[in-house]
């Protein structure tokens, strides 16, 4: 039961299904930061327009499934509309890449607003007092301080976006989930089954538990003292 | 959030207005022409038909497809939050034990469950009993594992042949979310209880009562108070992940509304997209929203100061507490 042989055999094609994970999580947690950052300072803005938008944005996205996310991207938006990035598969990246990234954007989104919350009432009124406009204002002074309160609650976004990459296994982007399930699917591959379980497990673990140490490590150096 | 004066701006003057109606103007353009452009694609590519939406007025589709599709999901939501909760409280507590032989047990299942992604412990609980049953079944542990299954998992409709377990697409969805949630429910109930102040438990002490009645009678009656947003939110996420019982083949709304009808109704795939997620939505912001109200009943009763960017929204949640925001 425990016969580790077949997972090895195996073992390019799961590290392979992990290398596409990593590829998918890397790119969606620069975009998610980014989107995330420009939602908020729409949600806090001084524009009616910009505040409905990020608002509506943030609901929608919140409460609707990730795969139903992924999969209006990957066969609708791809297939049915035929809005591809490219011609070959890699397109089918790329949408994972934004619908992950655009459904993640709404938590930093919430996860800031936190952060904005935290920021005391003080600073505000200080940066008004020098003459700095909104845009600057949130720029120079808010942002940079909600961003510090929030690195912990940042680091559990991300690493829900990591273990959600294996949602992508829907929208056919064959990551390191889709790979378990395809050698699972083999009659043939009994022995291996439970430790291919803890094969991938393990890999997962390597992958978030890093991103939490570093998240709250940051979180404690970053502190903002009051 | 008006147009005067708020935390974040002050009531704008002449030049800020006339900045505000210029963004108010370009946001607008781009919005709406991001939207003709899909409305567009959309016409062109034919996905305005009737055909394709006419379905969804049938009553047959709702009555024979999505209906039990909203069923199937309701129903592994509703098993496995009762299970999650009592998963939650068991192992949160246990975390708080003053024995180790408890503690560190409790502390590795939950870090190991929250560590690892819910749609990998699906697949663990659909693929991996029918390929390790016929082993065990031969080994000293065959009665067992009969036994287990007959007295306790049938209730899934787990079900044992010969040796061989076949665990069905319900039972999988409920495991992986019960464990998952479950060890992030466990975090929220240790979090709770380490947020009541100590002179709670001191005073607890001092009048005579034993751990247990500490426990039960002084800190966990304010800590569910507490926890009580946590909680939902985090069954809003259980809700939501039910859609991954869409990879397994689970007849859930996903499988119902974005395989079944797309199959029998022309391949109307962004349709009834479109309809699903509406119905996920009304149904998670209804939950969201009872969350809110808890939230806001809960601190009405609690004294709160600290002058914050959220105009007098509160203080924010104490650490591990914070709803919504830090649950994917």
């Amino acid at each position: 039961m425990f016969d580790f042989g077949p997972f090895f055999d195996n073992i390019d094609q799961i590290l392979e299904g992990f290398w596409a994970t990593v590829r998918l999580a890397a790119v969606a947690a620069v975009l998610s930061m980014l989107f995330g950052t420009i939602l908020v300072s729409f949600r806090v803005s001084p524009v009616p327009v910009l505040r409905t938008f990020g608002t509506v944005y943030v609901n929608v996205l919140r409460n609707t499934p990730l795969t139903l996310v992924l999969l209006m991207c990957s066969l609708g938006l791809n297939d049915e509309l035929a809005l591809k990035f490219s011609e070959s598969n890699s397109t089918y990246y790329w949408w994972a890449v934004l619908g992950l990234s655009g459904y993640t954007a709404a938590f930093v989104c919430e996860a800031l607003r936190a952060g904005v919350n935290t920021v005391p009432l003080g600073q505000a009124e200080a940066a008004r007092s020098i003459g700095l406009t909104f845009g600057q204002s949130l720029r120079m002074i808010i942002l940079p301080q909600a961003f510090r309160a929030v690195l912990a609650p940042l680091g559990s976004v991300l690493i829900g976006m990591i273990k959600n990459t294996t949602v992508a296994a829907a929208a056919g982007y064959a990551e390191a989930a889709t790979k378990m399930k395809d050698l699972l699917d083999l009659p043939s591959f009994t022995s291996g089954a439970l430790p291919l379980f803890i094969g991938v497990a393990a890999g997962f673990m390597i992958l978030t538990l890093p991103t939490g140490f570093f998240f709250g490590w940051l979180h404690k150096r970053m502190a903002v003292a009051r | 959030m008006s147009d005067e004066a708020t935390v974040l701006f002050d009531a704008p003057g002449p030049r800020a207005r006339a900045r505000h109606r210029i963004a108010t103007v370009v946001a607008s353009a781009v919005f709406l022409a991001v939207l003709a452009a899909l409305v567009w694609r959309f016409n062109e590519r034919g996905q305005f038909e009737g055909r394709l939406w006419s379905p969804f007025l049938k009553w047959e589709v709702w009555d024979g497809l999505i209906l039990p599709g909203l069923w199937d999901t309701l129903k592994a939501a509703a098993v496995a939050s009762v299970l999650a909760v009592l998963f939650g409280m068991v192992f949160g507590l246990a975390r708080l034990s003053d024995h180790r032989w408890i503690r560190i047990p409790a502390a590795v299942v939950v870090e190991f469950f929250r560590a690892i992604p819910l749609l990998i412990l699906i697949f663990l609980a659909f693929f991996v009993p029918n390929k390790i049953s016929p082993t065990i079944a031969d080994s000293s542990l065959g009665t067992f594992q009969r036994l287990l299954v007959d007295n306790f998992f049938s209730i899934f409709g787990v079900e044992i042949n010969a040796g061989t377990i076949t665990v069905p697409a319900f039972a999988a969805v409920v495991f992986g979310l019960v464990m998952y949630n479950g060890s992030v429910l466990a975090e929220v109930v240790r979090a709770g209880v380490l947020s009541i102040p100590k002179g709670q438990s001191e005073a607890a002490y001092s009048i005579g009562l034993r751990k247990n009645g500490v426990m039960r009678l002084v800190l966990l009656p304010q800590a569910i108070t507490m926890m009580m947003p946590a909680i939902v939110s985090q069954l809003v996420v259980l809700l939501k992940d039910t859609a991954l019982g869409f990879i397994i083949a689970y007849s859930e709304l996903l499988q119902a509304g974005f395989k079944q009808v797309p199959a029998n109704y022309d391949n109307n795939k962004l349709q009834a997209g479109l309809v699903v997620a509406v119905i996920y939505i009304a149904i998670n912001m209804s939950v969201s929203r009872f969350a809110t109200w808890l939230e806001g009943r809960g601190r009405r009763s609690r004294k709160t100061s600290a002058a914050t960017m959220g105009g007098g929204v509160g203080a924010p949640p104490a650490p591990g507490m914070a709803a919504g925001p830090g649950t994917l």
